[in-house]
C-alpha cells in the first residue's frame, strides 16, 4: 500500500526523522485554522498518490490564514493525474538552502535492499538519475546487517554530502532504515530532504510503500486504508477478501491464480478484437478456495459492475477441485436469486484439471440457461467476447 | 536426471501436522514421492500416515537423511522454519507459504546465501515436480507425464496450464519459482540448470508483468543457453500501476511491461507465444523437429 505524504510523515515522526509541523485538512476552514496555529507562512499541499503535484498546481505558498483558506479552496477537489484531491496538508514553510534526495528500497534483482542518495534532489531527480548517474549514489544494504552507522556514513559519503550536514544526514538515514524495518515498508523515500539556511536537515516530502503481507504485525496500518479514492467495487471485494481490480471493459473475469487470471485477461482482449473491441472488465482471483460462497461473492461483485455484459469463469484446478467450482457456480446463481438479484447475464465456464469431468457433469446436469460450458481457454474467451458484444 | 529433484530425493515436510501440510504430504506420497520425515515443533515422536514427525529439522535430517525440505508453515513462522533448514544444511528448501513479509524473505535469503549450503525455491510458489520421479509441493502429480521439456514459471496455475497443454510431450522438471518480489531461485538459476541437464531438450519460460527478471533472463540466454527456449508473458492488457495478486507484478513506467519483456526475449531469439496455447504450439513444433 502506497501512503499519502501526510501518512508517510506521520511514520517519519514516529521514528525520529525530522519533519516540519503540519496538519491535514479536508475543508478550507480547517486550513485557515491550521495556518493560524502554525503562525508562519505555510505551504498548502494536495494529498494525492501521484508525482508532479507541484507542476500541476497542487502545492501553494500562503502568507496568512486567509490566504491558506483560499489556496485550500482552490486545491481541494482538484484533479491531479486522475486523482481527486480530498485532503490538503498545511505545513510550515521551511526555508530551503539545498535540496537532497535519499531513499531505501527493495532491490529485486540482487535480492537485498538498496540505498540511493544524491545532493541534487528535488523535482528533477529522475532526470539526474538518467543523465548524471554518477550524481546518484547507490549502495547495497544487506538485509541482515541493516543500515548500521558505518553503512549510513558510507551512503552519505558516496553521495558527497557536505561536512556541515554529514552527521545529521547519517542519523536521518539510520532512522529512515528504522521506518523501513519497523513498519515493514518496501520503499521509503525523501525528496526533497532539505538543508535550511541554519544547517538543519528536514524531510520536506515523503513516500512510503507498506508491505501488505506484514499487516498482521501492524494493527495500526489499517488506519492508512484509503476509503475515498478506492473504487467502490474494489473496497467491497476487499471486505470479502477477494483479489479484485476494476478495469474498463465488458467481460467479467473470474479465475484461480494471479498468473492464469492475467493470462485470461490477455486472451479475452485478443478474442475481443474480433467482436468490436470487447475487453476484460476486471481481474478477480478467487485463489485456492472456490467454495459456493466465494464464487457467489465474486459473481456478485462482477455483476455489480454495470459495464459487464458477460462473464467468463476460467479455472484450472490444481488444489482447487473443479466439482467444487461447478457447485460454486450453481449455488452462487441460486444464492444471488434468493438475495433478489437474479443473474441474467451469460456466464461462460471453462474448467480443467483436478476433477474436471465431475465438474462438467454438475454444470451440464444443472442445465442453467445462462451458463455455457466451453472446453478450451481460447474457445471460452472467444465465446464470452461474442456474448458480451451481443449484450453491449 | 532432471533438475533439483529426482527419484533419489528424500523429502521432509515442515508443518506436516497442519491441515495443509498433511493434505499435501498425502498428495505428494500418492504421486510417488519419497517423503521420509515431517517436522512440527512439540510434536516429535508422532506419525503422519507412518511418516515420523520430529521436533526440529536437525533431528529429522540426522535420523532420516532428508535432503529436501518443503515448507507449509504459516507466514508468521516461515522465516524461522527456513532458518532451521539452512542451519541443518539441507541442500534444497522449497517454501510454499503465501503471504510472507518481504523483509522476512530478504533476511532468510541472505542467511542462506551466507551459509552457502541451501538453495531456496519460493516463497509463494507451487513447488518443484520431476514427473514420474518426485513431487515436492502442491503441483498436481497427474497433469502431465515424464518427458524432455523443462518448465520454469512465476505463476502456479499457469504452470499447470502449460503442463496440461504439453502433456503429449511431458516434462523433465517443472519449477514454480513464485511471484514475490524476492525469490530464492530465479528464472536464470533454472535456465542454467536445464542447460546443464542431459535429460532436458528444450525450455519453456513463463513470466508475468513487474520487475525485470525476464529481461535479465533474456540477457543470460543470449550468452549461456544453447537449448531452444520458448517464452510466455502474462499481463499484456494489465493497466499500469495496479497490483494483480502477486506483490511483484507491479508495472512502473515502461520497464516491467509484458511488451518490454517480449521484446527483450525475442531480441535474443526466444520465441514468445501470445497465449498459453500459442506458446505450447511453438514448443510442440520445436520438439517435433528435434
Amino acid at each position: 500500500m502506497d501512503l499519502y505524504e501526510y501518512q508517510a510523515k506521520h511514520l517519519f515522526g514516529v521514528h525520529g526523522v525530522p519533519v516540519v509541523p503540519g496538519e491535514v485538512c479536508t475543508t478550507p476552514e480547517a486550513a485557515h485554522e491550521a495556518a493560524r496555529k502554525i503562525g508562519t507562512t505555510v505551504v498548502v499541499k494536495a494529498q494525492v498518490k501521484a508525482g508532479g503535484r507541484g507542476k500541476a498546481g497542487g502545492v501553494k505558498l500562503a502568507e496568512s490564514p486567509d490566504e491558506a483558506q483560499a489556496r485550500a479552496a482552490d486545491i481541494l477537489g482538484m484533479d491531479i493525474k486522475g486523482h481527486t484531491v480530498h485532503r490538503v496538508l498545511v505545513t510550515e514553510a521551511a526555508e530551503i538552502a539545498d535540496e537532497y534526495y535519499v531513499s531505501f528500497l527493495l532491490d529485486r534483482a540482487n535480492r537485498c535492499y538498496l540505498a540511493m542518495a544524491s545532493v541534487e534532489g528535488g523535482m528533477e531527480i529522475e532526470e539526474v538519475a538518467a543523465t548524471k548517474p554518477e550524481a546518484l549514489a547507490k549502495i547495497r544494504v544487506d538485509a541482515l546487517e541493516g543500515c548500521t552507522p558505518e553503512k549510513a556514513a558510507e551512503i552519505a559519503d558516496a553521495a558527497n554530502f557536505p561536512a556541515e550536514v554529514r552527521d545529521q544526514v547519517i542519523v536521518v538515514l539510520e532512522k529512515l532504515w528504522d521506518v523501513l524495518v519497523k513498519e515493514d515498508a518496501t520503499l521509503v523515500e525523501v525528496n526533497p530532504l532539505v538543508r535550511t539556511p541554519d544547517n538543519r536537515i528536514v524531510a520536506l516530502d515523503g513516500k512510503v510503500t507498506l508491505d501488505g503481507n506484514a499487516d498482521y504485525r501492524h494493527a495500526s496500518h489499517t488506519d492508512f486504508i484509503d476509503h475515498e479514492s478506492a473504487d467502490a467495487l474494489e473496497l467491497r471485494a476487499a471486505e470479502f477478501d477477494l483479489n479484485y481490480v476494476k478495469l474498463s471493459g465488458q467481460v467479467g473475469v473470474i479465475g484461480n491464480g494471479a498468473g492464469l487470471v492475467m493470462s485470461t485477461l490477455d486472451v479475452v482482449a485478443y478474442a475481443g478484437e474480433e467482436f468490436g473491441g470487447m475487453k476484460p472488465a476486471n481481474f478477480l482471483d478467487i485463489g485456492g478456495g472456490a467454495s459456493a460462497e466465494v464464487m457467489a461473492n465474486g459473481l456478485d461483485i462482477i455483476l455489480g459492475d454495470p459495464e459487464v455484459k458477460a462473464v467468463l469463469v476460467n479455472v484450472f484446478g490444481g488444489i482447487t477441485a473443479c466439482d467444487a467450482v461447478a457447485n460454486g457456480v450453481v449455488q452462487a446463481i441460486a444464492m444471488l436469486e434468493s438475495r433478489g438479484a437474479p443473474v441474467t447475464k451469460p456466464i461462460v465456464c471453462r474448467i480443467d484439471g483436478n476433477n474436471a469431468i465431475e465438474g462438467r457433469r454438475i454444470l451440464t446436469e444443472a442445465a442453467l440457461p445462462i451458463v455455457e460450458l466451453v472446453e478450451t481457454m481460447d474457445d471460452a474467451a472467444r465465446r464470452v467476447a461474442q456474448l458480451a458484444a451481443q449484450g453491449a | 536426471m532432471a533438475i533439483f529433484l529426482n527419484s533419489g530425493s528424500r523429502i521432509l515436510v515442515q508443518g506436516i501436522t497442519g491441515q495443509e501440510g498433511t493434505k499435501h504430504t498425502r498428495r505428494m506420497v500418492a504421486s510417488g514421492t519419497n517423503v521420509v520425515a515431517g517436522v512440527t515443533p512439540g510434536k516429535g515422536g508422532q506419525e503422519v500416515d507412518g511418516i515420523p514427525v520430529f521436533n526440529s529439522v536437525g533431528e529429522a535430517v540426522a535420523a532420516t537423511g532428508a535432503d529436501t525440505s518443503v515448507v507449509f508453515v504459516p507466514p508468521k513462522f516461515t522465516k524461522g522454519a527456513v532458518l532451521e533448514s539452512v542451519d541443518a544444511a539441507i541442500p534444497l528448501c522449497i517454501v510454499i507459504t503465501e503471504g510472507v513479509p518481504v523483509l522476512d524473505t530478504a533476511e532468510f535469503f541472505q542467511y542462506a546465501q551466507n551459509a552457502g549450503t541451501t538453495r531456496i525455491v519460493g516463497p509463494n510458489c507451487p513447488g518443484v515436480i520431476s514427473p514420474g520421479q518426485s513431487n515436492a509441493g502442491i503441483i498436481p502429480g497427474d497433469i502431465t507425464v515424464p518427458g524432455r521439456i523443462g518448465l520454469v514459471s512465476k505463476s502456479g496455475t499457469l504452470t499447470y496450464q502449460m503442463m496440461y497443454e504439453l502433456r503429449d510431450f511431458g516434462f523433465s522438471t517443472c519449477v514454480g519459482i513464485g511471484g514475490d518480489p524476492i525469490i530464492g531461485t530465479t528464472h536464470i538459476d533454472c535456465l542454467a540448470a536445464f542447460e546443464a541437464d542431459p535429460d532436458t531438450d528444450a525450455i519453456v519460460m513463463i513470466g508475468e508483468i513487474g520487475g525485470d527478471a525476464e529481461e535479465r533472463a533474456a540477457a543470460y540466454i543470449k550468452d549461456n543457453v544453447s537449448k531452444p527456449v520458448v517464452g510466455y508473458v502474462a499481463g499484456f492488457t494489465a493497466p499500469e500501476g495496479k497490483t494483480m495478486g502477486h506483490a511483484g507484478a507491479i508495472v512502473s513506467g515502461s520497464a516491467g511491461t509484458a511488451a518490454a519483456k517480449q521484446e527483450a526475449l525475442e531480441a535474443v531469439g526466444v520465441k514468445v507465444g501470445r497465449t498459453p496455447s500459442a506458446t505450447a504450439a511453438i514448443m510442440r513444433e520445436i520438439m517435433s523437429a528435434l
